[in-house]
């Protein structure tokens, strides 16, 4: 029971602390926070499709974009903020099922296309779907309606909240049955098949979760910026900054993707601030010499990352 | 009629588009990258040429070779100094690798350049043939014959010169190749400057028909993967009919759904033949 119990649990009481920590403090440290917390969901969903099971994914953005798009439509037409988050999160996991049977059978670069397309499929069905997408003039959401929490705090307990469930599930599946056969397909996908592991539905399922996540952090994100167009949330981007942020901590490990969100977030924060011009070409620099120079958990995509926590994690008791 | 004239629109872009992606298809095919960089150095060959034209008044379409081997000299470079470094790491890494770099350019070029759409203007203008009943936009029809020169020169470079030989060894085995003495690093270096050069070549192309800016990028990387995907990677006779099936492809959509679909018309297509056919319609191991 304690070995279930914990994953569950422990992922969420840091949270709590977190967010008690963090709601009284000013306006600029929770919109960090509440975007660390997004950055880190996304992440971790990724990796569990990239990094455990070793599919390099790049339809991050689709499923993101598609949530906020269900978001925002489900609540201009008068649903709900947390049916509206709940459809985008449904939606994405249904779609992913369905993409998945198409697209799971691809492996390495077929597989990466196949994904990275996906995205630019669904912003320019967005874009010409005007009468329920507002097209490319983007889309209002209404304002979320607070009783306990300020607008900026219920919007990062939400994110926090969706880090913590990631986590959960995370270090759930790297324990399951499920993880196993994840991490057999990452190192050789024949001989995961030949010894009996269902590849396609391990495959799916990852691709499935992985989407749900995604999903709801899309729908999240509509209703805390309340406006969204094609281009903002399809943005091509979507899909390499959680690879960035799983590469920085680790691929493949349970909590490599926290940290590297976390790393990842403080470089962008600096960069915005100093070189609001020219921070992508740096960011892009940045990105070449993570490549080149750090060693170690670049150089084997089942790396260890900067901090080998999950081996820390395996040997406690 | 209709039908007819929408046909040769389409067949008339397709040497252009082959040309867009048949370094990228070189890349991929050699290095077995894929080169995130692409759609940005069709851009820069785009700007080397109009400002070779403002300037000093050169043909666009003229220029085209010259372009490509300007940013040869760069690529090669580049693949030789940066990299070569990471060609043992799985492909994620190299893809990133050439995100990063893309970004870079990217961002270089609108600080150099701005967003600004800018255009070849032809003095005088390159007009139209009238065939009778249809007609052919010029510009289109030279821009399609200089590519498929291209293309042809490129071809016969990697199947009669010892450069290609070597190209074409590393490619099928590149141990085996080194153990007979190629010098692998050296031969990625020049492929990858192959694949620059093309995509040179196709931007000033480019410049004298569709405005060019560094924001349009990403959609010249997108045919690139459509093309490559329709015809088969690794094959320069797949990457020149991938071409013209796009531009047919995209003519027709343009009619029958509406221009703004004719892209993702494609899409929709790639999608489903990588998951009926992955190797597309010319595929094979091996490049020409």
């Amino acid at each position: 029971m304690l070995r279930l119990a914990l994953p569950l649990a422990l992922p969420f009481a840091i949270v709590a602390v977190a967010f008690v920590l963090l709601s009284q403090t000013d306006a600029y440290i929770i919109r960090l926070a509440t975007t660390f917390g997004m950055y880190a969901a996304l992440a971790l969903a990724w990796n569990i499709i990239g990094g455990i099971a070793g599919y390099p994914s790049f339809a991050t953005a689709a499923f993101f974009g598609l949530g906020a798009y269900v978001t925002a439509v489900a609540q201009n037409l008068g649903a709900p903020l947390l049916v509206g988050v709940g459809l985008a999160g449904a939606g994405a996991a249904l779609f992913a099922g369905l993409l998945g049977s198409a697209i799971l059978h691809l492996r390495g670069k077929y597989f990466a296309i196949a994904s990275l397309v996906i995205a630019e499929v669904l912003r320019e069905l967005t874009n010409s779907w005007t009468s329920v997408t507002g097209g490319g003039m983007g889309i209002n959401l209404p304002l979320a309606k607070t009783t306990l929490l300020t607008q900026p705090q219920l919007y990062l307990a939400a994110m926090l909240f969706l880090a913590a469930a990631a986590t959960s599930a995370s270090m759930l599946i790297d324990r399951s049955r499920l993880g196993v056969a994840l991490r057999c397909i990452a190192q050789n996908e024949d001989a995961a098949q030949i010894i009996g592991v269902d590849t396609r539905m391990a495959k799916t399922w990852a691709f499935v979760i992985s989407s749900l996540f995604i999903g709801l952090v899309g729908g999240v994100y509509a209703s805390w910026v309340t406006y969204i167009d094609p281009t903002d949330v399809y943005d091509g981007a979507m899909s390499v900054k959680p690879i960035l942020m799983a590469l920085l901590g680790g691929v493949g490990s349970v909590f490599g993707p926290v940290l590297g969100a976390f790393a990842y977030l403080l470089l962008e924060e600096l960069l915005w601030r100093n070189l609001l011009e020219f921070h992508a070409g740096i960011l892009g620099l940045l990105v070449v010499l993570l490549v080149l120079f750090l060693p170690g958990g670049l150089s084997q995509i089942r790396g260890v990352g900067l901090v080998s926590l999950p081996k820390i994690w395996r040997r406690a008791p | 009629m209709l039908w007819l004239q929408v046909l040769v629109n389409g067949l008339a872009v397709g040497g252009l588009y082959a040309c867009i992606a048949v370094g990228f298809s070189l890349v991929w095919g050699v290095l077995n990258i894929i080169n995130i960089l692409h759609g940005s150095l069709i851009v820069l060959g785009g700007y080397l040429a109009f400002f070779a034209h403002q300037y000093w008044g050169i043909n666009p379409f003229l220029f085209a070779p010259l372009a490509g081997a300007v940013m040869f000299a760069g690529g090669v470079a580049l693949q030789y100094c940066v990299i070569n470094h990471v060609m043992a790491r799985p492909f994620l890494i190299t893809l990133l690798l050439t995100f990063g770099l893309n970004l870079f350019l990217d961002n270089s070029m609108l600080a150099l350049f701005s967003a600004d759409y800018r255009k070849v203007l032809l003095n005088p203008a390159p007009g139209v043939f009238d065939l009778g009943s249809i007609v052919v936009p010029a510009d289109r029809i030279y821009a399609t014959l200089v590519g498929l020169v291209l293309i042809s020169a490129l071809a016969l470079l990697l199947r009669f010169t010892q450069f290609g030989r070597a190209i074409i060894a590393v490619r099928m085995d590149r141990d085996a190749a080194a153990l007979l003495g190629v010098n692998v690093r050296w031969t990625y270096a020049v492929a990858f400057g192959l694949g620059v050069f093309m995509a040179g070549s196709a931007g000033a192309l480019l410049s004298a028909i569709f405005p060019i800016s560094p924001v349009a990028s990403a959609g010249y990387l997108s045919k690139a993967f459509v093309i490559c995907v329709i015809g088969g990677l690794g094959s320069i006779p797949g990457a020149v009919i991938g071409g013209f099936a796009l531009g047919v492809i995209e003519s027709f959509g343009a009619l029958l759904l509406g221009p703004e679909h004719a892209l993702t018309l494609a899409f929709v297509l790639l999608i489903a033949l990588l998951a009926v056919r992955p190797s597309g319609l010319l595929g094979r191991q091996g490049f020409a």
